[in-house]
């Protein structure tokens, strides 16, 4: 890729890394993964902070790392925007001077008019004096911010950074980022542990598990189809199962899935041989409920049969976890409107039955569960 | 009250810090900043004048510095003066007994700034000399500060090694608490008394210096 980022980070010790990850101008590009997973690590070495054994990093076609050809670029020479976790703002210095430090020297203009326009930019304006002790949580956030953008970097990284403010502070500050990716146009690559949150923010996600990427798609496809079962259980999926491949269908474009009594239509997985174990999964959004009250033509589809194990009503949602006939006990869950689990006498312990969009099941390759 | 002696304290305490501020400085930050092989060794050695008795310190750098020894030795053929017995082995002695007082306060000090923020001032473009100045020694002074004030304080009171290394001779290594020692000796007990008021007091107005610094320190994290 001539402009934006791209990075391949390998490492054996002491954190084992394995990353591959391109982001464009203008993108967000979110990296996702259990604490641990070696996000950080990652963003430390487009930095320049942490140095891969080997790995090779080009933003706008300069080249910050290769270590092929022993190039190494330190951090001061790399044009990155870095807000941490803790913000790290300077203690002693004004919120002023704290953006002014980050300003390159001998630009145009003084570096306190640019760090007061870049205050404004993030609603900071009539705070310059304050030391970052005297400012909120979301303040020194936005300093921080301001302090990243300051010296017109490349490539804009972001270490979990709504992670230290209140729950109405972190909407407010994740609408404002929304809003800043179109101003600045730069690769922004954001580290967070939130699924929510990378699905609401970026792109795309990155799946980080163990310093190596597993995934890297749009959210709605990351979640819909997870390359791994081991993908699937860290998006934290509820229908995740084990099956059996019986057999292909490509003029229905199907795969006949054995899942204990029942032999599902699924959707077209030619990869997989007959016979093949796979995991499956399916979103709850395309299980659908049989109605009583009004019966659809998608019943048809993969009708299964069971009992309700718990139903929790999560504001206007239903949330129901069924126990699955002839599965040897598998739980499904699902969410249906409130009124409508009311109108069809939904209740623990009583029957149920739904259907399974064919298009819905997602085949993926079999996996012991190790971690 | 003897002058001569009192002012050759104080001079020998400004030097003493003059010579550890520098040392004090890199030593602290290496220690803080940097692992290398042998570290806690280096740590070790340089705690062993804190635990070490004056007189074993002193007994070491009078052999060390003796014209018997290639230190002695060197120093008498460079200067044409025995180092023993001089005010400039009296110095040499003193930086090497306060490297614990310098060091550890600057050593602690530079560790207690985040190692986020040195990374951000990084990220920020800042070159290595202006994390250095801007960001460092503006979080770690009052640390540095107080390794000086507790050097100088300490100087001001050290006596065995003083009178294993310097002796007493007036004017070159007598200094104020000889001095008091020499005047007790000698039943001068009001000079001793307006002598040892006087480190007493320079003493206190030291501590006072350092703990209001620290203060200030906390003050400015929570503030």
């Amino acid at each position: 890729m001539a402009d934006g980022l791209s990075a391949r980070l390998r490492n054996e010790t002491p954190i084992p890394l394995d990353v591959e990850l391109t982001c464009a101008p203008g993108e967000v590009l979110a990296l996702v993964g259990p604490s641990g997973a070696g996000k950080s690590t990652v963003l430390r070495c487009i930095a320049g902070l942490n140095r891969p054994r080997h790995g090779r990093i080009v933003t706008d076609g300069q080249i910050w790392l290769d270590t092929d050809k022993a190039i190494d670029l330190a951090p001061q020479s790399r044009a990155v925007g870095i807000v941490f976790q803790n913000y790290a703002l300077f203690p002693h210095m004004s919120a002023l001077a704290n953006v002014a430090a980050a300003v390159p020297r001998g630009g145009a203009g003084m570096p306190e008019e640019r760090a007061r326009r870049l205050l404004e930019l993030v609603h900071l304006a009539g705070l310059e004096e304050r030391r970052p002790g005297e400012l909120s949580g979301g303040q020194q956030q936005r300093v921080a911010l301001a302090r990243a953008l300051a010296r017109a970097p490349k490539v804009l990284l972001l270490d979990e950074p709504f992670a230290a403010v209140d729950q109405v502070t972190r909407r407010k500050l994740q609408r404002e980022l929304v809003l800043l990716r179109r101003a600045v146009h730069v690769p922004i690559v954001l580290v967070t542990h939130d699924l929510e949150e990378a699905a609401m923010l970026a792109d795309r996600l990155s799946i980080l598990h163990h310093g190596r990427t597993l995934q890297t798609a749009p959210a709605t496809e990351i979640m819909a189809r997870p390359a791994t079962a081991l993908v699937a259980r860290l998006l934290d999926l509820r229908n995740v199962f084990e099956g059996q491949i019986e057999g292909h269908l490509p003029d229905r474009s199907a795969t006949m899935l054995r899942w204990g009594g029942y032999l599902l239509e699924a959707a077209y997985a030619p990869q997989f041989a007959e016979g093949a174990k796979v995991a499956w999964a399916i979103p709850s959004s395309d299980v659908i409920l049989h109605r009583r009250d009004r019966p659809s033509r998608g019943e048809r589809e993969n009708p299964l049969a069971g009992q309700i194990e718990e139903m929790i009503a999560l504001g206007e949602t239903a949330s129901i976890t069924m126990r699955v006939e002839h599965t040897g006990g598998a739980s499904l869950t699902l969410g249906v409107p409130l009124h409508v689990a009311r109108r069809n006498g939904l209740a623990h312990g009583g029957a149920i039955g739904v259907s399974l969009l064919k298009t819905g099941i997602h085949c993926m390759p079999w996996e012991p569960r190790s971690s | 009250m003897e002058w001569t002696a009192l002012i050759l304290s104080l001079r020998l305490g400004v030097v003493t810090v003059l010579i550890l501020l520098p040392v004090g400085l890199i030593v602290g930050r290496l220690l803080a900043y940097r692992r290398f092989p042998g570290r806690g060794l280096v740590e070790a050695s340089l705690m062993l004048p804190l635990v070490l008795p004056p007189t074993v310190v002193g007994y070491y750098l009078l052999v060390a510095f003796g014209g018997a020894s290639p230190i002695g030795q060197v120093w008498e053929r460079l200067t044409g003066a025995p180092l023993v017995f001089s005010f400039e082995g009296l110095v040499i002695a003193s930086v090497i007994v306060n490297l614990p007082f310098a060091i550890q306060p600057m050593q602690r000090a530079f560790e207690a700034i985040p190692r986020e923020i040195r990374d951000a001032a990084a990220c920020c473009g800042m070159a290595p000399s202006r994390i250095l100045r801007t960001i460092e020694l503006p979080l770690a002074w009052p640390g540095i500060l107080s390794g000086l004030v507790l050097t100088f304080a300490h100087t001001l009171g050290e006596f065995g090694v003083v009178l294993m290394v310097g002796g007493s001779i007036p004017g070159s290594t007598r200094t104020v608490s000889i001095a008091i020692y020499d005047r007790v000796q000698a039943f001068d007990e009001r000079a001793a008394a307006v002598m040892a008021a006087t480190l007493l007091l320079l003493s206190v107005v030291a501590l006072g210096l350092v703990y209001a610094l620290s203060n200030r320190r906390a003050g400015h994290r929570h503030g």
